[in-house]
């Protein structure tokens, strides 16, 4: 059972929290110009890393704002936290 | 009646008399008590049968690992608990119990006859001889299993007592009170840390608390009454909080920790009442010490499993800390040091014992005391084979080769009626890798050890391999002072005299002259698997532990082979010819030992099982005979039904009446989100298939909302309020779901609109009116609102007062018939639900449920977002193209509208389908086939809603078919257990599809 630090509330409970999949994936801004094989690399393909995973949290039970976590999957350590929009902090990748 | 009860203790109260019973038999024991020591006071060691062979069996431990002495405690229906050890059991006035896996009885067992046949159950016979005829299965062999296998009972009626939950934050837990946990409870506590110490035995101590020998001094005091002393000043500091009969049952990431904590089980039954039972505390800790110490291994060898035979550790217990002896006369069969502390222990209260001893030979201090003792010592001698039916009489003894491989010389008889066992010790290193620590592997006294301490979770202690004392405290409180960042001194002149183990000698399988076919050298106790099992598993070819584990069921049964587990990996290693410690482990699961269902849903049941939520209208629906319906969590209406009738005769009624005359539904579970921003619009734009930009201000508009996926999500009807401000509903079960997905958007991929969401679900109440006479209706609540089509058409909005309180009115429709939609602010949704029967009166204004509802809008194929579509349509699917917007850039969804598999033409489609019998029902979730002659059946879809529609006085259904645009007109058939139902492809609409109703 996690702790995740919201970058709004604090540390909080991860049964307050929904996972949101891998992070910093960018919705095409045109999706029309894309063939099947590009769209479905949008759509469907997720790195699933065994490592640092950069993903999405939403704080769904309490302020309703998604952010970003730095998160080390083979020992579920979350390294870091940062609001959307924000870079990803580039000590890890 | 025997009475093994040989001296007196602190820990049993003489003045306080038990009575309890035990298979019906009344016996004594006393405060202070297990139900195991007071068996054992009575001369009982038979306690049980094995699973598979029906052997007999005796109480083998003093704890958690006991894999025999389990039993069903009390016989009424709703508090009866099976599998509860009797080890850890204390006793209490009027304790029934009985033992369990032995029919008709413990002595005379009918599946002791599988004892005698044994050589045709070995390793994977269950896998092997149940296989076939798949026939036999149902009606012969798993019946026969149940009967003669099962461990116990479960209770039949709902279980009384009262649980609870409670969650706590500390700086430090320490998990385990003995030495190391008091030692580190301390430290921490004097250190302003806010602690917190469990031990599931109902006295701190641990082992040490009884030990009495003395060579282990701790400042010139036996360690025991040093360690009394501890206990007492750590009860005096303010930030300890010591909770006893608490045991970890799970550590789980980020020291997270559930503890079951015992309150009533060593209460009599009249004490019990009314009180928690068990309270799960719910722990969140910075730091955790785990101090869970170590058990004691059994030895493998010849008939190791008659009653009688136990841990060498417990006998020492049940002596020195219960005042009884297992036996009169005893023999202790060793390959290291801690027997001879239950031998010169036994010896002094005067029970007769001698030492059988692997090792060639030993010279610590404890040794060099038995000896001076005068105790009989066997070094380099092994026990090939014991006897005795109920209980162990005698048992022989041979020299070992020099390599230990195999025996020599002659066999020696030895007579006794107890025998201890200690193959060394385990490490409990349960918490250690349940908490995601890895293992590594001691040669030197074959152990598994935790590899690394984190910066938040250290063990210490005999869980970490210290296990002389003196180790103990050096090694604790140098850690503790590191892993805490202290610098505490207490311990700095504490002066420890242990005796020192020199010698090791570890033998997994004991050698004997018996082939190994023909011997019983038992691993795992509770599920009777042998060393010829395991050998027999890698034979076959398994070579991984887990799987290992799985063909002879080893360590699976409910002690999770706590006593097992090493035997089997040392026995695995030593025929594979690798290293023990290449091998791994299997995995350690919580929980640590069962918990009981009531601990884990705590006050969760009955009315607090799951949230319900009920509208401002929910009286009324109870006061008038309302049957409900479960949707998410909200209660709604299902049916009304009068005069007895059931539920087909109620929802025919209330759907004549909603088409002849008028009905009203409850539609306040409706996700309901308030929208507003300058972007607003651009919004809805993006996330609904349709147009937004061009929706004039008090007009409201039906959308459709797909995944990026393509697939239909939700859809509901939206209203333009003012510039920037609408108001949109979703499904009723959709409603948390939608909002969370549009945060997600508007957040994440636009953060640059200027939107602003709210969930007003529960602010408004919503009535829904349909029907001919629902304007007349409306006209009587709202006299000065223009009503008419010019002012007031289809798809618009209107707000207006009903006595002085604002209602916002949309005049949309899901049934077909002309509707309105009043919403007003929760806290008056009562009053407007009266207020609308009470002018509904004269045109009977029939209320209508969730059943009424789903029927209407079928016969007018309106869609439900989760029945008739399961996240594999598309709009197209459904015959909505028409929703579609062509000329929008992008909204959710649109791109994969035209991946290669969403243009097949051969999808399931969405269809009408009419029963050659008009009044033949179909059943949802039926299947639908053209052909049942050719196999296999080629299946063409399912059928997703199915009603009578009164108002067409015949069957509609609507289905889901391949291909099923081009098939109207087209025969199919519903193949169901009897009979094959004939129907025709329809079209969806079923009902005034040229749009009279809604304009009447
Ligand atoms: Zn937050």
């Amino acid at each position: 059972m996690f702790l995740i630090n919201c970058p709004f509330c604090g540390e909080r409970d991860q049964s307050e929290f929904s996972s949101g999949g891998e992070a910093h994936i960018v919705r095409p801004k045109q999706p029309t110009e894309l063939s099947d094989d590009e769209w479905a690399e949008y759509l469907f393909m997720r790195k699933n890393i065994k490592g640092i995973q950069f993903e999405r949290w939403n704080h769904v039970h309490g302020c309703r704002k998604w952010f970003n976590v730095v998160r080390d999957t083979s020992n579920d350590k979350i390294l870091s936290v940062y609001k959307m929009g924000e870079k990803p902090p580039v000590n890890y990748k | 009646m025997p009475n093994y009860r040989i001296h007196k203790t602190e820990y049993i109260d003489e003045t306080k008399r038990v009575s309890f019973k035990y298979d019906g038999k009344t016996y004594f024991g006393y405060e202070g008590d297990t139900l195991a020591s007071a068996l054992l006071a009575n001369g009982i060691h038979l306690v049980g049968r094995s699973f598979k062979y029906h052997r007999p069996r005796g109480i083998v431990s003093c704890g958690a690992e006991e894999p025999n002495a389990i039993c069903q405690i009390g016989s009424k229906k709703d508090l009866t608990e099976p599998n509860v050890r009797a080890t850890e059991l204390e006793l209490y006035e009027g304790l029934e119990a009985s033992s369990q896996n032995c029919w008709p009885n413990v002595k005379f067992d009918i599946g002791g006859i599988n004892n005698f046949i044994s050589p045709l159950i070995p390793a994977g016979f269950y896998y092997k001889t149940f296989m076939w005829p798949k026939s036999f299965w149902k009606k012969v062999y798993e019946p026969l299993i149940r009967l003669s296998a099962g461990l116990g009972k479960s209770p039949t009626e709902p279980d009384p007592d009262i649980y609870d939950h409670k969650y706590v934050h500390y700086d430090v837990l320490v998990i385990g009170g003995g030495v190391s946990g008091i030692i580190a409870a301390k430290m921490a506590a004097k250190n302003n840390l806010k602690t917190l110490l469990v031990d599931d035995k109902k006295i701190l101590g641990g082992s040490t608390i009884y030990q009495n020998n003395e060579s282990i001094k701790i400042d010139d005091k036996l360690s025991s009454e040093w360690l009394k002393n501890e206990i007492q000043e750590i009860k005096k500091l303010s930030n300890l909080t010591i909770k006893t009969r608490t045991s970890i049952a799970a550590y789980h990431g980020y020291n997270f920790l559930l503890a079951k904590e015992n309150l009533t089980d060593h209460l009599p039954e009249e004490k019990k009442k009314n009180k928690i039972r068990q309270r799960l505390w719910k722990i969140r800790a910075k730091k955790v010490v785990i101090a869970t110490g170590s058990i004691e291994r059994p030895l493998v060898f010849n008939n190791n499993d008659r009653p009688g035979i136990l841990l060498s550790n417990s006998i020492n217990k049940y002596l020195d800390y219960y005042g009884v002896t297992c036996g009169e006369n005893i023999i202790l069969f060793t390959n290291n040091d801690s027997a001879y502390e239950t031998s010169i222990s036994l010896h002094k209260k005067g029970i007769k014992n001698i030492i059988v001893d692997l090792r060639k030979s030993a010279s610590s201090e404890l040794i060099k005391q038995a000896e001076s003792l005068g105790i009989k010592i066997y070094f380099n001698h092994v026990v090939t084979n014991t006897f005795g039916y109920r209980k162990i009489n005698s048992l022989e003894i041979m020299k070992l080769s020099e390599d230990g491989n195999t025996t020599v010389g002659n066999k020696i008889r030895l007579s006794c009626d107890c025998l201890g066992m200690s193959g060394g010790w385990t490490p409990m290193v349960h918490m250690h890798t349940q908490s995601g620590g890895k293992l590594d592997f001691r040669d030197e006294d074959q152990v598994f050890l935790p590899k690394e301490n984190s910066e938040d979770q250290i063990s210490v202690g005999s869980c970490n391999g210290d296990f002389d004392l003196e180790n103990i405290i050096d090694k604790t409180v140098n850690k503790i002072n590191k892993f805490l960042d202290i610098d505490n001194q207490d311990y700095q002149d504490t002066n420890i005299i242990c005796s020192k183990e020199n010698d090791k000698r570890n033998i997994w399988l004991l050698p004997n002259k018996i082939p190994l076919g023909k011997t019983k050298c038992f691993i795992d106790f509770q599920n009777d698997s042998t060393a010829k099992d395991i050998k027999l598993a890698l034979k076959e070819g398994f070579r991984s532990i887990e799987h290992v584990k799985r063909y002879t069921t080893t360590g699976m049964a409910t002690d999770q082979g706590k006593l097992s587990n090493m035997h089997a990996l040392g026995i695995i290693a030593d025929t594979a010819g690798v290293k023990m410690g290449t091998l791994g482990t299997t995995t350690f699961r919580p929980p640590f030992t069962p918990l009981t269902f009531g601990t884990l849903v705590g006050r969760n049941v009955g009315k607090f099982f799951e949230v319900v939520r009920k509208t401002s209208m929910h009286e009324w629906h109870v006061k008038n005979n309302a049957e409900f319906e479960n949707v998410g969590q909200w209660k709604r209406p299902w049916y009304y039904p009068k005069n007895g009738e059931n539920m087909h005769d109620a929802v025919q009624r209330e759907s004549k009446a909603a088409r002849d005359s008028a009905g009203i539904l409850d539609a306040s579970t409706l996700g309901k989100i308030d929208i507003q921003g300058s972007d607003a619009s651009e919004f809805l734009n993006r996330v609904y298939t349709n147009a937004w930009s061009k929706l004039a201000i008090g007009k409201c508009r039906y959308g459709l909302m797909l995944n990026e996926d393509g697939m239909v999500y939700d859809d509901g009807v939206t209203t333009r309020i003012s510039e920037n401000h609408y108001l949109m509903t979703t499904t009723t079960g959709g409603a948390a779901n939608v909002l969370s997905k549009l945060e997600d958007y508007l957040q994440t991929e636009w953060p640059e609109l200027d939107v602003y969401l709210t969930s007003v679900t529960d602010h408004y109440s919503t009535a829904s009116i349909c029907g001919p006479n629902s304007k007349k209706i409306l006209n009587k609540l709202f006299p000065n609102l223009d009503l008419s089509d010019e002012n007031f058409p289809h798809m618009s909005f209107k707000e207006d007062k009903l006595e002085n309180i604002n209602c916002r009115i949309m005049r949309i429709s899901f049934t077909g018939e002309l509707s309105y939609e009043i919403n007003i602010e929760s806290k008056y949704g009562n009053s407007l639900w009266k207020m609308c029967i009470e002018a509904g009166k004269e045109f009977n204004l029939t209320p209508y449920g969730t059943e009424t509802m789903h029927l209407l809008r079928a016969e007018k194929g309106f869609i439900i977002v989760g029945q008739d579509t399961d996240g594999t349509m598309t709009p197209s699917d459904l015959q909505m193209d028409w929703i579609v917007s062509k000329k929008k850039y992008d909204f959710i969804g649109k791109r994969s509208l035209y991946r290669s598999d969403t243009i097949r033409e051969d999808r399931k489609q969405l269809v009408g389908l009419l029963t050659d019998d008009p009044k033949e029902i179909l059943e949802e979730g039926a299947q639908i086939v053209s052909d049942i002659k050719s196999k296999p059946i080629d299946m063409l879809g399912h059928v997703t809603s199915s009603y009578f529609s009164p108002n067409l006085n015949k069957s509609i259904a609507l289905a889901v078919v391949r291909s099923g645009k081009t098939m109207k007109g087209q025969k199919l058939i519903i193949p169901m257990e009897n009979k094959n139902i004939n129907v025709t492809v329809s079209d969806t609409i079923f009902l005034d599809k040229e749009n009279k109703r809604l304009n009447a």
